[in-house]
């Protein structure tokens, strides 16, 4: 239905000649000639004061926040600053390495969108809501023992750490939380 | 506030596919050609360019920006880029607005160009890096996972089925079958979508929209030039943008607040006191089905937690009370990311123009809102659009 019979601004026959559509099989055969390239870029992160707290913490089993007084959270990765409040964080607190599923996902494909194989544990990850920390402060991690779609929102987890001597000081020193209740 | 009405006088858009033979810059040129013809100006006319494309790593071109100058017009021309993920293509008219609402010129030239084909295996894993590097990266989270999190915390929160979000994605590939531009147009049931792959849980293959590559441009005008241009110009009388902290685990996703603020700003701005009253016709951002629905929220176009009673009771369908996504949104039409945003934003000004064709909804709608959201689910991006 057009309306007053205005002619439409943007002829749908002027659309249909602006590209040209391939395959991938176009490109991976030769057929449209392309360029192919990898960088191969390294970084280091610096961590910085806070987070390499959080992970010399992390290496000796523990987890720590920031508090800030004016909002009464616990940060968690902790930061020398509350970007709510827009002041500096004040005392070092731990958190408990116990927390409540706020949401999760059971994913059948990997990071760069592959799948997973069959026979493999399809991924889990979660928002954690670490005991501790306050409402709504949550991490993100993964979720184990437990079959996938067993898993429901407001189940209690606990971390399952690495052995000390395999802790490298990263999120990963914790291989994953798992459902206690 | 001393500024001047900015109206959008001219639009162009390429047709949306995975691959295109097409360059960047040779997509962006085609979007541009397009938008400077619909309103019969050239160059000549115009006084600065604004751009806008997501991550450089899909085109894997650093200083995509810089690349995209020529195709997009801006040659010995002020020119500017924007980028706020996929926020990005309604981020462009707010960018262009600025420039001609502030009296520095006359006439901007807005375009939004991604070519996202060029990332192997799959774009999907160059969104490895917008995570934190320390504290996320090394539990190889992908975008899928996180948008997958929000949707079960805003079902979780509500009660929401899945079948009945589904229901998004029948409707806008539908409406897209009358979208010249579409890439993903069809007519699909609701099994369909609940049969399609599982994804990630509770994400299925056709909750999702689709990569693409493609370009979009618009031409802004201050009211004087805009009055002499065309006869029906559509003005920008409200915009809003917010982005809430990256520390996305520490905050409860089943509502955008940032939408919501940005929401605010624009309706301000443009006298909106009842938002599902005063606006007729919607284009939330839609990637994923449930967005649709987390977007009308955030808009306060409904109640919190009424989103799918509007969609069971058929008000968002292109006949309805309120339409959303009439263009078929970016499930639909694609999700060239910067380029579909911009889509969205024309598909207003056609509509408010009555230039839909056989997209346009009944009734004359004289007032709409585009809308989109991206980084790390922190920012909104609002403009409210009147004939
Ligand atoms: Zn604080």
């Amino acid at each position: 239905m057009i309306d007053e019979g205005r002619p439409m601004m943007i002829s749908p026959e002027a659309v249909l000649k602006t590209t040209t559509k391939i395959k991938l099989n176009d490109i991976q055969s030769g057929k449209v000639l392309s360029v192919h390239d990898k960088p191969n870029l390294k970084y280091a992160w610096d961590n910085g004061v806070a987070i390499g707290r959080y992970l010399a913490e992390l290496k000796n089993g523990k987890i720590i926040g920031k508090r800030c007084n004016s909002c009464k959270r616990v940060l968690v990765p902790p930061r020398l600053f509350c970007e709510l409040c827009w002041r500096p964080t004040d005392d070092w607190e731990y958190v408990q390495d116990t927390g409540t599923i706020l949401t999760f996902v059971v994913s059948h494909v990997n990071w760069d969108a592959s799948r997973v194989k069959k026979g493999q544990r399809y991924h889990t990850p979660a928002v954690i809501e670490l005991d501790g920390a306050g409402k709504d402060q949550g991490i993100l991690h993964l979720i184990d023992e437990i079959e996938p779609y067993d898993i429901k929102i407001g189940m209690r987890v606990k971390a399952v750490w690495k052995e000390p001597e395999e802790r490298i000081g990263a999120i990963t020193d914790i291989k994953y939380f798992k459902v206690i209740e | 506030m001393g500024l001047r009405r900015v109206a959008i006088v001219g639009a162009g858009l390429t047709k949306f596919h995975r691959y295109t033979q097409e360059t960047p810059k040779e997509l962006a040129y085609e979007a541009t050609k397009m938008a400077l013809d619909s309103c019969e100006m050239s160059l000549n006319d115009i006084d600065c360019v604004v751009l806008g494309t997501a991550p450089d790593a899909f085109d894997g071109v650093h200083m995509n920006g810089e690349y995209l100058i020529d195709g997009a017009g801006g040659y010995r021309k002020p020119y500017m880029r924007h980028y706020v993920g996929g926020g990005t293509g309604v981020l462009s008219p707010i960018h262009g607005w600025f420039h001609v609402a502030s009296g520095m010129f006359d006439t901007c030239l807005v375009v939004a160009e991604e070519k996202m084909s060029p990332a192997f295996p799959h774009p999907a894993g160059a969104f490895l890096t917008i995570f934190d590097h320390t504290t996320e990266q090394p539990l190889y989270p992908t975008l899928i996972w996180i948008f997958a999190i929000e949707m079960h915390r805003f079902m979780h929160k509500h009660g929401y089925r899945k079948e009945d979000i589904a229901l998004v994605a029948v409707k806008n590939k539908k409406n897209a079958l009358d979208h010249p531009s579409a890439q993903l147009a069809a007519e699909i049931t609701v099994e369909d979508v609940l049969n399609s792959e599982m994804m990630a849980y509770p994400v299925n293959r056709l909750d999702i929209s689709p990569t693409s590559d493609g370009a979009a441009a618009i031409v802004l005008a201050a009211e004087h030039v805009a009055r002499r241009v065309t006869e029906k110009p559509i003005w920008i009388d409200g915009i809003g943008y917010c982005l809430d902290t990256a520390y996305w685990c520490n905050r409860d996703l089943y509502y955008p607040d940032y939408v919501e603020v940005a929401a605010r700003a624009a309706y301000k701005m443009a006298g909106i006191k009842e938002p599902s009253k005063e606006i007729h016709i919607a284009e939330p951002y839609d990637p994923f089905t449930y967005k649709e629905l987390h977007h009308i929220e955030g808009l306060m176009l409904c109640k919190r937690g009424e989103s799918v009673k509007m969609l069971l009771d058929g008000v968002t369908q292109r006949d309805g009370n309120l339409p959303c996504c009439p263009s078929g949104g970016l499930l639909g039409v694609g999700n060239p990311i910067a380029a579909a945003g911009l889509m969205k934003v024309i598909e207003i000004f056609l509509q408010l123009r009555g230039e839909a064709g056989p997209r346009q909804v009944p009734g004359k709608p004289t007032c709409g809102v585009a809308q989109a959201w991206g980084d790390l689910m922190q920012v909104g991006t609002v403009v409210v659009m009147r004939s």
